[in-house]
């Protein structure tokens, strides 16, 4: 018994080597997102495509839908994009696209030129409901249920393993869950 | 003398237009001093969700110049430092604040030192008590042990 008392200061050690090992894989830039759970932050923007046309969060409401945080200076975004094209063409869910502090003028060019995967385009120029969002990079993805509450925000680009192991399930779940409602 | 009038002017408005570009947060004018003193010692509390390792004030990520802008402007707003603090981490979670809140999340983070410190006394506190007790019973001998140690000693002359 005394001898086994003797081993307290190695199991700690060991337990401690254990915490501070798995630390190492983390990836620090990684952040939970604040507003999962949350509903989308109430604003008031412009469309993109048309200055003056305002919606309001109470447009983007109703369907699971992803909410995509893109800007013309950011390069990862021009990564992503052929992607969302490409995802938005298989009419899963709509995209909703935030412009963030950006100049519309080259954000439509870049559509134009580019593809236009998005449903609705905000134009965020002063970064207002980014700042709302929480978002601190281009490109981030939030994952919207029926009901307009945030589920999922993801930082960083979206390619295809990304969306087939991450993403895709989650949506996949929330449109049952959705189904599910609406037949209720 | 013309050359020189013109270099003299062109000079000037370089300058000027080095101050212009300057970014309109850190040319931010407070309402008071003392709203200045708050805001910033606020702001150096506060975490950058971007660089990590920087605080508002000394990152210049687009981001931490946006919410250090939001914390001037709240804190001329009159809004308390609480409100302020509510405000960033609803939107950008515990991860800004450089002193975690008490919760039962952070418990161990808080108590932790308190209870290993508390925990290291109290072994060393048997330890010692334990030493001298050993060190006392040393002194001790029956003589029963006493005849047996001498029969030792002698057996091995």
């Amino acid at each position: 018994m005394k001898k086994l008392v003797l081993f307290i200061p190695l199991a700690l050690f060991m337990v401690m080597g254990i915490f501070l090992y798995q630390g190492l894989f983390l990836n620090p830039q990684k952040l939970d997102s604040a507003l999962e759970g949350k509903p989308i932050p109430a604003f008031q923007l412009e469309r993109l495509e048309t200055p003056g046309e305002m919606l309001t969060e109470a447009d983007l409401k109703g369907q699971v839908s992803l909410l995509n945080v893109w800007a013309t200076w950011c390069p990862a975004c021009k990564y992503e994009h052929p992607f969302l094209t490409m995802l938005s063409r298989r009419n899963i869910m709509p995209i909703y696209g935030i412009n963030y502090r950006d100049e519309r003028a080259l954000a439509i060019k870049e559509l134009r030129r580019e593809g236009d995967p998005y449903t609705i385009n905000l134009y965020d120029k002063d970064g207002r409901l980014g700042l709302d969002l929480g978002v601190y990079g281009a490109p981030e993805t939030f994952i919207v249920d029926h009901n307009g509450i945030i589920r999922f925000r993801y930082a960083g680009p979206i390619d295809q393993n990304i969306w087939k192991e991450t993403l895709y399930p989650m949506v996949q779940q929330l449109q049952a869950e959705a189904k599910a409602d609406g037949a209720a | 003398m013309k050359l020189v009038n013109l270099s003299i002017t062109l000079f000037v408005a370089l300058l000027f237009s080095l101050m212009v570009q300057a970014t309109p947060v850190d040319t931010y004018e407070f309402k008071s001093p003392s709203n200045q003193k708050r805001a910033i010692s606020l702001a150096h509390e506060l975490r950058c969700p971007q660089c990590q390792n920087q605080n508002l004030v000394d990152s210049n990520s687009p981001v931490a110049q946006d919410l250090r802008l939001e914390v001037y402007k709240m804190v001329d707003e009159g809004k308390s430092d609480d409100e302020i603090v509510e405000f960033m981490t609803s939107r950008y979670g515990d991860f800004v604040l450089y002193k975690p809140r008490l919760d039962p999340k952070t418990y161990v983070l808080w108590i932790g030192p308190f209870a290993l410190l508390i925990f290291g006394f109290i072994i060393g506190a048997v330890l010692i008590r334990r030493q001298r007790h050993n060190a006392n019973s040393d002194i001790e001998m029956s003589a029963e042990d006493q005849q047996q140690l001498d029969e030792l000693l002698k057996r091995n002359k």
